[in-house]
Formats: structure tokens, C-alpha cells, sequence
């Protein structure tokens, strides 16, 4: 059904946005906390940053992960120094653009969910003889599991359709960075492309469909209370 | 077993201070609002008095004077709140056996079922049960956590005639059979003089 480069195609955006949402939902969740629970000077400061790749033109965060992972960059020099690699024009590299991308959606669906918790759960927990950490593993994680799966499968959308910060970051490097967006954008510069246009976007559509129903499944089998964890 | 507790707490211009000594149960009775709730609270350690002490068997939970404060957690407080507070995502069997602690002395899982007649929920979910059996889990799950004394908040409230009576002669029972020290809360004369032998007001 579909040739072997398509495939390549498919299977370079799965990875790519399943490394960058993989990476990206520890610190999701730790900021999501912190802006739940948090009291802290900066608070204000710490949610409008991490809002910012939702709302600065794509391009220009991309440009600013150039900025940073360029050889001469500090995050660039410092991966060249310690690990002789380089992100640019590397799969790695358009995962990392990806997850940025994604990160604020995860904060906003797990922080939501993290406020929704029974806060008198949790004290019920700590006179019940558990410690923070118990209470936390086995209260406030069970039951913002929801909200986390939830950000999980925006941010996974997102990864898939990143296209901005991706090709100016990595630019479009067929089998390394060339994910589902990019490759469509290539075959609607090419003469007699459209019929591969067609068929990615088609599959586009469909991996945001299936994301979408699974993640509604898991939501529901959430909310009925069964063991998920 | 017995609590000697004098605590206090200053809310802007309002204060809340309470002095409770003795074994068996002790009924704190005031009007709705009164603190009754505060009180309960600082002695689980869910809220820090501002001045005072929380002893309860010798043992000193809380000590303004000396910056004693023990976590709620290492305080064993039966604590059974006014809401029930069951975990929604866990069934009445993992609810009751969330702090249930082995080791001498610890209740026995079993009689505790037996005598709250809990055996036909065990495979419930939470919400699916009625208010006076979601107060009986609750006071299940604060028993098996092997406490070292009970709190009880409003235990009677939103029941109808017959389950009140059904845990007013529980709570009778457990103050007689397990000797421990028992801090019940209401805000209903007649319940606060049929239960307690000791009746601080606040």
C-alpha cells in the first residue's frame, strides 16, 4: 500500500514525536506541578515562559534552538565538548523542536488536572500514615493519570504536525529530519507530487484520528475508576 | 491512653483555643463555624497550632515551646473526617487496607469487617455506596491503620434516624472494646451528651 520511502516517512514521525513526548512530560509534569502547587516569587514569570512557544511565531523559536545547539551555541558547545555530537540536521534535533513545541499543551492538561485533585484526599493519605511520596504515587498520581494522559496525546499530535521551528532548526533532511509536515511541504514544491501529497496527508489525518479515540478510550476506562496504574 | 492537648490558633482577629484532658471520649460541642473542625485538624498535624501542646499517651506529637511539630503521617491519628474521603480510584477493599500496619497490637482485618458489617462491600467502588456505608469504611480504613487514638468529625451528620443509631452504638462500642482515647465532634446537644462523659465546649 505504501512504498518503502513513505514508510520511512511515517516511521521517522512516530519516533521523532514519541522521543520528543517521552523526553518532554518529566519536566512537563514538574512544571505542571510547580505552577499547581507552587507558591514562589516568579510564578507569574515561570507560566508566561513556558506559554511562549504556544504563542512566539514557530520560525523564531526554531531560530532560537539554532541559537542554542549551534556549534558556538552554549547548549551546542557544551553537547560538542562533552559528547562530540551535534543535534543539527539530526533526527535528534527535530525531536527536540518537537517537544518544545509540545511542551505547553502538556503543561496546560496536566497542571488542569493536578488542580482537579481532592486536595483532603491527599490528607486523608497522610493520617492514614503515608508519607508525601506514598501519597503522591498512590493519591495524586492515580488520580491525575487522566489529565496526563490527555496532555500526552496533544503533545504527541503536536509533535507530529511541527513543521516551523522544525525546518528552521533542522532544516529538511529526508530520512533524518523529513517528518510528515516537512515531507508534504517538499512534494507540493515538486512537479507531478501531488499524488504523494495526497497520500501522506491522508495518513496524517488518520494518526491524529487514532490518537485522538485511543486517548479518549483510556480517559473513559480512567473514569471509571479502574486501576490504571 | 490519654490526650492532653491545649492548643490555639489566631486567625486575623479570631482565635481558636482549646484545652482537652482525660482518656475514654471526649465530645468537643460548639455551633457550626466554632473551630470544632481546626481543633481535629491540629491534632492530626494537617495544621500547625500557633502556640500550645498535643500529647496523647505520654508521647508529645506537638510542642510550640520546643519546635516539636511530627508529620500527620508518623502521628497515627484514626482520623475519620466529615466527608468521607474514600480514594475514588481504589475499591472499599484497597480503601480499608490503604494504612493498614502490621505488628503488635495492630487490628485484626477480619473482626474489624465483622464488626462494621463491611463483607458484602469489599468489591464496591466508592461511589456507588450509600452515605451512612461510605462513614463505615471510612471508620473501617481509620481502624485498621492501627491508631493510637480516634478523631471523629460530625460521624452522625447527614444520616437518616436509622444509620445514626446504627453508628452511635458503633462508636459506643469501639469507646468500651478498644480503650482508646476518642475526640468526637458535633454541633447536636442530645448526640454530645448521650456519648460523652466529658464535654468540653468551645
Amino acid at each position: 500500500m505504501l512504498t518503502p520511502e513513505e514508510w520511512g516517512i511515517v516511521a521517522l514521525s512516530l519516533k521523532v514525536g514519541g522521543v520528543a513526548v517521552a523526553a518532554s512530560l518529566p519536566p512537563a509534569f514538574a512544571l505542571a506541578w510547580l505552577l499547581a502547587r507552587g507558591r514562589f516569587p516568579g510564578k507569574v514569570l515561570l507560566d508566561a515562559l513556558v506559554h511562549l512557544p504556544l504563542v512566539v511565531p514557530p520560525v523564531v523559536t526554531g531560530w532560537l534552538l539554532l541559537l542554542a545547539f549551534a556549534p558556538a551555541g552554549p547548549i551546542g558547545a557544551w553537547l560538542q565538548d562533552w559528547f562530540g555530537v551535534s543535534v543539527l540536521f539530526r533526527w535528534t534535533g527535530a525531536a527536540i523542536a518537537a517537544g518544545v513545541m509540545a511542551l505547553p499543551l502538556m503543561v496546560r492538561a496536566i497542571r488542569l488536572s493536578i488542580e482537579g485533585v481532592d486536595r483532603r484526599l491527599e490528607q486523608a493519605a497522610r493520617t492514614l500514615g503515608a508519607g508525601r511520596w506514598r501519597s503522591f504515587r498512590t493519591v495524586t498520581l492515580p488520580l491525575s493519570l487522566p489529565g496526563v494522559i490527555a496532555g500526552v496525546v496533544l503533545g504527541f499530535a503536536r509533535a507530529l504536525g511541527e513543521f516551523g521551528a522544525t525546518i528552521t532548526f533542522v532544516s529538511n533532511v529526508p530520512g533524518e529530519t523529513g517528518t510528515l509536515p516537512l515531507a508534504i511541504y517538499a512534494a507540493l514544491q515538486t512537479p507531478g507530487g501531488e499524488a504523494l501529497v495526497l497520500r501522506l496527508a491522508g495518513i496524517s489525518v488518520l494518526l491524529s484520528l487514532v490518537a485522538l479515540i485511543a486517548s479518549e478510550l483510556i480517559a473513559r476506562r480512567a473514569g471509571r475508576g479502574l486501576h490504571v496504574l | 491512653m490519654s490526650f492532653d492537648v491545649d492548643v490555639g490558633l489566631r486567625r486575623g482577629d479570631a482565635a481558636i483555643a482549646c484545652r482537652i484532658e482525660g482518656d475514654g471520649l471526649t465530645v468537643l460541642f460548639g455551633p457550626s463555624g466554632a473551630g470544632k473542625t481546626s481543633v481535629l485538624n491540629m491534632v492530626a498535624g494537617l495544621i500547625s497550632p500557633d502556640f500550645g501542646h498535643v500529647r496523647v499517651g505520654g508521647e508529645t506529637l506537638f510542642d510550640a515551646a520546643t519546635g516539636l511539630d511530627l508529620p500527620p503521617e508518623r502521628r497515627r491519628a484514626g482520623y475519620v473526617f466529615q466527608e468521607a474521603r474514600l480514594f475514588p480510584h481504589k475499591r472499599v477493599r484497597a480503601n480499608l487496607l490503604y494504612g493498614w500496619r502490621h505488628g503488635a497490637g495492630a487490628v485484626d482485618v477480619d473482626e474489624t469487617i465483622a464488626l462494621l458489617g463491611l463483607a458484602a462491600l469489599l468489591d464496591r467502588w466508592p461511589r456507588t455506596l450509600s452515605g451512612g456505608e461510605a462513614r463505615r469504611v471510612a471508620i473501617g480504613r481509620a481502624l485498621l491503620s492501627n491508631p493510637r487514638f480516634l478523631l471523629l468529625d460530625e460521624p452522625l451528620s447527614s444520616l437518616d434516624r436509622a444509620r445514626r443509631e446504627e453508628i452511635m452504638a458503633l462508636i459506643e462500642r469501639l469507646r468500651d472494646a478498644l480503650g482508646l482515647p476518642i475526640l468526637l465532634v458535633t454541633h447536636d446537644r442530645d448526640e454530645a451528651e448521650r456519648l460523652g462523659k466529658r464535654i468540653v465546649e468551645i
